[in-house]
């Protein structure tokens, strides 16, 4: 499904991503670990097509085509979602008249009939439930104050509503206390399923307790340097970063 | 017979503001000749009073500190003439999609700033309201209109508002007595026409007294019809006695080649709620001039304002509002959105007189930038002599939220639509707050609907709308 080979991105002329090869198939979740800095949020907005960031080597294939040739909008309605790390408050745009707009965007470029407010209505009803999220958020204002919490929660349920092929979650455990972290994550995993793939990116084994990924990644300094199953996770948590940097300064000087 | 004061000038701008000033002079003298005010004699001497005082004051150039944002040069340079003859023919269903009362509601239609009985309707008549076309109650009801008529306004430092006394020809007389409540808006609906072979001018004036505990809704609606040059100088005067409530707003649909100006005079004796909302649409130079005195405890007077500019489209409003008496609460909340070369001024001052102790006044400008080349200026200004006051005032400019616009693009709406949704959400806070429902839906169908350059987005880096100097 997803394809990334050696892929370099900057920002203000600041490598951040120094070569990223990662392969995501269908039915499968990863999860990309790494210290501050090391480049996982970079990746996670690159895919998404954040223009602040420059790609200046590699390539991206999903499902057969150039991703980074993609607009934003075009990768979204082609199933291509980013959970946000910080959702973004959008004051004067209701969270309804967002998401329908969203959900019909999506379901145009599908070739799929627009959903009148009734349907809308029911749909809205169903998946709000799957992340337990108050309806009463929906008459509000995009993300507008709406706790930590909230904010993630709403992420997941738009992940749900759009149901993308591919998603990619920046940090969506950060900020959240141990219940949300739960209903979060119970919330994921009713939509891992085998047509999609999940990329989760994470500072904390803890999400991955309740998420549990079919493949870890550890990212540092822009480069992924080990990949695992989900034991590396726990090797992780024991060992700390600093351990997984001292297993490459050995592979590079054997 | 009047005098033409000698004004220093160095530029050819100043010589041409001159001519221009010389020009209304000789107009008026014909003007005086042919008006129809016969029925109210202290008007020929207002009138009189008013271009006096315009030869004094002419017409400003750039160094009045009133219009530094405003050149109105290519409004004085038009030999504007003032229209005679049959009312042009127009179409009903032109004026539909400005339109928004049913028959059972009250109109009264201009062309040019006379009155068009065919295009009028009386709607229902309520007990306690006088509304008339202002040259028919000027003739038939002049000791009614007299107290009303010029009350408010003070052209004293105001060019137009001069121009406006010495020149309206027609207009509208409202007059609620005491305790009447009018519950559908009254629609006031003025047309200027344009591609004619000289372009016209008109001065339509509204006198709108409201006796105690008076309620009611004014809409004023400007449209312009065919392509070429117009005038549009209106002067509207709103007396609110005690506890008497007024809701007055002004939209304006303008062709490029359009000139329009207004001034909104009130004046609140006793605990009164003014409050006017101007929503302006096209047109090549838009100037709207608020002045407001609150002489009555206690009083509330709201001014709202929303400009959606593009080309080379300006808008400037310029208010002064006085808090005269104590314990009034001022707001003054105006928005732009504006994109190619467009430009739009806000001047808004709050006057607290000494004797005004717990005033709270507020005001704010916020204005959108959705190019380069557009420009806002902003001169927030208190001016305070009391001393146990509330006053603050904001002024914003910048441009789209660019992370906004990403989180909505990563949801699967495109650039144009996402850009479009945080456009119509900047602009709904002022739109909000039209309490007239068809008119609220029509402002917002006609901010939206007309073709908008915004294709590439918002340009620089700009997150949030941020602080300006």
């Amino acid at each position: 499904m997803l394809e990334i080979r050696n892929l370099h991105a900057s920002v203000d002329g600041n490598e951040i991503l120094r070569g990223v090869n990662l392969t995501v198939n269908a039915g499968e979740v990863h999860s990309i670990m790494g210290p501050n800095g090391s480049g996982k949020s970079t990746l996670a907005q690159v895919l998404a097509g954040r223009e602040d960031y420059e790609v200046t080597e590699g390539e991206v294939i999903y499902k057969g085509r150039d991703l980074l040739e993609m607009e934003p909008d075009e990768r979204a309605c082609e199933g291509v979602f980013l959970a946000f790390q910080y959702p973004v408050e959008i004051p004067g745009v209701s969270m309804n008249y967002f998401l329908r707009a969203a959900l019909n965007s999506v379901r145009r470029h599908r070739g799929e009939k627009e959903l009148d407010a009734v349907g809308y209505l029911k749909l809205v009803r169903e998946q709000s439930k799957i992340v337990e999220l108050d309806e009463k958020l929906l008459g509000r204002a995009v993300n507008e104050g709406f706790s930590g919490g909230e904010k993630k929660r709403n992420e997941i349920f738009q992940m749900a509503l759009l149901e993308p092929a591919l998603s990619i979650l920046d940090e969506t455990d950060s900020g959240l206390d141990i219940d949300a972290l739960r209903i979060v994550a119970d919330g994921v995993n009713k939509l891992r399923s085998p047509e999609r793939a999940m990329v989760i990116v994470t500072h904390y084994q803890r999400l991955l307790d309740y998420i549990v990924p079919d493949f870890v990644h550890v990212l540092v300094d822009g480069r992924i340097v080990k990949s695992g199953g989900k034991e590396l996770a726990h090797e992780l948590e024991k060992q700390g970063y600093a351990g997984v940097d001292a297993g490459r300064a050995v592979a590079a000087s054997s | 017979m009047i005098n033409k004061p000698e004004r220093p000038h160095t530029v050819s701008d100043t010589n041409e503001l001159i001519l221009a000033r010389d020009r209304q002079l000789e107009d008026f003298s014909g003007f005086l000749d042919v008006d129809g005010a016969g029925g109210l004699p202290s008007l020929k001497a207002s009138r009189k009073a008013a271009i006096e005082r315009f030869a004094e004051i002419g017409f400003p150039d750039r160094r009045n500190e009133d219009w530094k944002y405003t050149n109105v040069a290519p409004i004085a340079r038009t030999a504007f003439a003032r229209p005679t003859g049959e009312i042009p023919y127009i179409d009903a269903a032109e004026l539909a999609p400005y339109r928004f009362g049913d028959d059972s509601s009250p109109r009264l239609v201009f062309v040019d700033g006379r009155y068009a009985p065919s295009l009028s309707t009386n709607g229902a008549t309520t007990k306690g309201v006088t509304l008339l076309p202002l040259a028919e109650a000027v003739r038939t009801r002049a000791a009614d209109v007299e107290p009303w008529l010029g009350q408010c306004l003070d052209d004293t430092n105001r060019p137009f508002a001069a121009l406006n006394t010495a020149f309206f020809e027609d207009g509208v007389f409202l007059h609620l007595e005491k305790g009447v409540r009018v519950e559908s808006p009254i629609e006031l609906v003025f047309i200027a026409t344009a591609g004619g072979d000289t372009p016209l001018a008109s001065h339509p004036r509204i006198v709108i007294g409201a006796e105690a505990g008076a309620v009611a809704t004014v809409t004023e609606t400007h449209v312009g019809v065919g392509e070429g040059v117009s005038l549009t100088n209106v002067a509207t005067e709103i007396m609110a006695r005690e506890g008497a409530h007024v809701f007055h707003y002004r939209t304006t649909h303008l062709p490029d080649e359009a000139f329009h100006i207004s001034t909104l005079a009130v004046r609140q004796e006793g605990k009164t709620d003014v409050t006017s909302c101007t929503i302006s649409i096209g047109g090549r130079i838009t100037r709207n001039d608020y002045h407001a005195i609150m002489a009555g405890e206690d009083g509330l007077c709201a001014l709202r304002g929303l400009a959606k500019l593009r080309g080379r489209e300006h808008v400037d409003n310029h208010l002064r509002v006085e808090h005269a008496a104590p314990a009034c609460e001022s707001r003054e909340y105006f928005k732009s959105v504006l994109e190619d070369e467009s430009r739009s001024a806000f001047t808004g001052r709050i006057f607290v007189h000494q004797i005004a102790q717990k005033t709270d006044g507020k005001q704010t400008n916020s204005n959108l930038l959705l190019s380069e080349n557009a420009q806002a200026d902003s001169r927030p200004q208190l001016e305070i002599f009391a001393d146990d006051v509330k006053c603050t005032h904001a002024a914003l400019t910048g441009q789209l939220d660019e992370d906004a616009i990403f989180y909505l693009r990563a949801r699967g709406l495109s650039e144009r639509e996402a850009t479009s949704i945080l456009v119509r959400a900047f602009a709904g806070e002022i739109i909000d707050t039209i309490k007239v429902d068809a008119l609220r839906e029509l402002v917002e169908e006609r901010l939206f609907s007309r073709e908008s350059s915004i294709d590439a987005g918002a340009p620089g880096k700009s997150g949030a709308l941020q602080e300006a100097v």
